[in-house]
């Protein structure tokens, strides 16, 4: 079924033709006072549905689920993700998000606002995000992080589907804590990208990138250790109470097991 | 080492070799030793170190090739302790970062006498400053040290004074190293020592065996002359 | 603004500490992803358009008047290697102590005060165009220049590349730095009114994992 079908197929969304369609989610977790994360809020619609899964004691979990291929030009999709004081919040998702062209001319928009407020615990891991030949997509993922909380936050970027070129992806990653900014990195991949992204500064032809930021208290005391990771992948620490791991592999299956490979190192 | 930005009280750092710290002290005296690859540069940084540790407050910076070698051989021949020995690292340009862009062995040569002003074991009487192996042609900037001596040894050759070049012209003490091995490699010393005074006038030179009793010795005398007059000024 | 100031500033022999750095090539040479005159062009080409137009904007912002030290924030925030702070540090450092010596300030003296162990290398180029007398274009150009400069010599000393097809990279590159330092300034005009988001925080990949492979280095010719 193509991509077309299945958006015809949603009647809870209108879809203007000439503009693209608008969809958001919102997660909010809270903590219940004994121990427990409660989730007042968990909406969803159109191509962000949202479900609550089995998560780990007392935390949380929520598994964006890929009511359809999303987002197409002109698309302009918006996830919230709040964990209140104390709460711990998990979110994945069920599959992986393809990023297609769409026939309103123009990028899409795929924004991640994720709240891990006092105490509170969030793990933000979705499955890829892929570029496929054709579409266009911006993607901004804002965190912001209070104090005494903990996040993990996953990115990976697969450009283009098997065998296939890659579309036009820009990303940028901001992370806040306590208000104070610990990282900013935009990428940016695929034809229209500036000069020089798939060469031997940017990606020399790996068309896998990951990205997983680790923010926790203690680290602001006591830094990591930068390191290496195999070739193709490091650990660093940031100016702040975080750590960054930046990967690349020629393919996701790759990509995963070295982000996995560094949770298990750094101690996710 | 404690390298913070707690020292901001200082005001802002020194420019060049001003011979007063921002904290008002008197600096420690600088000198740079220079010379061909393997005349036996860090041989004599070595025997200085054991000859004048006792009696003075010593650090080392090396300039080194590639990063870390002739650093990690100080450490190995246990000269000075590691806190006192700092390596620069010279994009292969050895000769760059002592004379035409001294900015990287400023920053060693302060930073090792901030954290000697500011630990307690008292401030650093001497910095001696190591070249990279070069050529004839590298010589210290007297923005960087006090003053420099220029290593060479019979064995590279005893038409090397004859041959002049900036370091054995103009250095202020030219170390004639390796005397032992002149029999050997058929170097005639005192055409050496002629070919010399003919290029440096009136700067002094000194032949040494590191091998021998006397070893480094008259270099050691030379060096504490300097520390004196420059203590005195 | 003097076109002859511009120049003693942007030049390579300015003794700021730049020669003892190759921007990454190092690492991309030692990699094998830098073999020849192509891959040091689209090395450059990639370097210029990351990392070379957050140093440009940031010496804009700098060379505007932008709050130094909110800057220096930023470029922390947007250089997430350690390794890469670390030697942006070192070279704002040595440049401090070079802007200080050509071109006095009261500016300059309280960032040399507030950051004794080295501001941000742009911040601190930015802030010495201000003292020169120069302007944020000036200032992007500057960084921007020396974002793509310094690992075409570096390549020419691990390479043995020939110097002619290094400096011909660079020319090639004229057109790419002068949208660069464009966009930079233009982005850095808008820091009074946005705040400092509005500066690029474009990266890298493998500049950011190459740089920390490269410190872990035992023995290796460059600092970065």
């Amino acid at each position: 079924m193509g991509a077309g079908a299945a958006r015809r197929l949603d009647r809870r969304v209108s879809v203007p033709v000439d503009t693209g369609l608008r969809a958001a989610a919102r997660i909010r977790a809270e903590a219940d006072g004994r121990g427990i994360s409660r989730l007042p809020v968990l909406e969803g619609e159109g191509p962000l549905a949202v479900r609550r899964i089995r998560g780990a004691a007392g935390q949380a979990r929520v598994a964006l689920v890929g009511a359809m291929s999303a987002p197409l030009g002109g698309d302009r999709l918006t996830v919230t993700a709040e964990a209140g004081p104390g709460a711990r919040l998990d979110v994945t998702s069920t599959a992986a998000t393809l990023a297609l062209p769409g026939r309103p001319k123009g990028p899409a928009h795929y924004d991640v606002r994720l709240s891990v407020e006092e105490d509170a615990e969030l793990n933000w891991a979705p499955e890829q995000l892929i570029s496929a030949y054709g579409s266009e997509l911006r993607v901004t993922t804002r965190a912001e992080v209070g104090a005494g909380a903990r996040l993990l936050l996953r990115e990976e970027q697969v450009l283009g589907r098997a065998g296939e070129q890659p579309g036009t992806l820009t990303s940028r990653l901001t992370v806040r804590c306590e208000g104070r900014l610990l990282l900013d990195q935009e990428l940016a991949c695929g034809p229209g990208a500036p000069g020089g992204w798939d060469g031997p500064a940017g990606l020399a032809g790996h068309r896998a990138i990951g990205q997983l930021v680790l923010v926790r208290p203690e680290l602001g005391q006591h830094p990591v250790r930068a390191r290496m990771l195999g070739e193709l992948a490091a650990v660093t620490p940031l100016a702040g109470p975080g750590l960054l791991v930046t990967a690349v592999a020629p393919d996701a299956l790759r990509l995963r097991r070295v982000l996995d490979e560094a949770v298990g190192v750094v101690g996710g | 080492m404690h390298l913070d930005h707690s020292h901001a009280s200082d005001g802002p750092a020194a420019l060049s070799a001003d011979a007063v710290r921002p904290d008002g002290r008197r600096r420690a005296l600088r000198i740079g030793l220079g010379g061909p690859v393997g005349s036996g540069k860090t041989a004599t940084v070595a025997a200085l170190c054991r000859a004048l540790r006792d009696e003075l407050s010593l650090a080392v910076v090396t300039n080194d090739i590639y990063t870390r070698e002739d650093a990690a051989f100080l450490l190995r021949e246990a000269v000075l302790p590691p806190e006192r020995i700092m390596a620069v690292e010279t994009g292969a340009c050895p000769h760059t970062a002592i004379r035409d862009d001294i900015s990287a062995n400023l920053e060693a040569v302060e930073d090792l006498e901030t954290v000697f002003a500011h630990e307690g074991v008292g401030p650093l009487d001497l910095v001696l400053v190591e070249s990279g192996g070069d050529n004839l042609t590298a010589t210290f900037s007297r923005g960087l040290v006090d003053a420099q001596l220029f290593v060479i040894d019979v064995a590279g050759g005893d038409d090397i004074p004859r041959k002049g070049g900036p370091g054995v012209t103009t250095a202020d003490l030219l170390v004639v190293n390796k005397t032992d091995l002149a029999p050997y490699v058929g170097s005639d010393l005192q055409r050496m020592a002629r070919d010399a005074k003919e290029q440096r006038a009136e700067l002094p030179v000194v032949f040494q065996s590191l091998r021998s009793p006397a070893g480094v010795s008259e270099v050691a005398a030379w060096v504490r002359e300097r520390h004196a007059a420059w203590t005195a000024a | 603004m003097s076109r002859a100031t511009l120049l003693v500033l942007a030049d390579g022999r300015f003794p700021a500490g730049g020669h003892a750095h190759s921007g990454g090539a190092e690492a991309a040479v030692a990699a094998g992803r830098v073999t020849g005159a192509a891959d040091l062009a689209e090395f450059c080409r990639g370097r210029l358009h990351t990392s070379g137009l957050v140093a440009a904007a940031l010496a804009a912002a700098a060379a505007l008047g932008t709050d130094p030290l909110q800057l220096d924030e930023a470029a922390d925030a947007r250089t997430p290697s350690a390794a890469l702070r670390t030697a942006a540090r070192k070279l704002g450092r040595q440049m401090m102590r070079a802007a200080r010596a050509t071109w006095p300030s009261a500016e300059l003296d309280a960032l040399a005060s507030a950051r004794p162990r080295g501001a941000h290398q742009p911040v601190v180029l930015g802030l010495a165009a201000r003292s020169a007398g120069l302007g944020p274009e000036d200032a992007a150009y500057v960084a921007a220049y020396e974002s793509v400069s310094g690992p075409a010599t570096a390549v020419v000393r691990l390479l043995s590349l020939d110097p002619f097809d290094a400096t011909a990279v660079l020319a090639r590159l004229a057109p790419d730095l002068d949208r660069v330092a464009a966009d930079a300034a233009e982005c850095a005009r808008r820091v009074p009114e946005e705040g400092v988001d509005a500066l690029p925080a474009s990266s890298a990949p493998l500049l950011d994992i190459g740089a920390e492979a490269h410190a872990a280095w035992a023995v290796r010719l460059f600092a970065s």
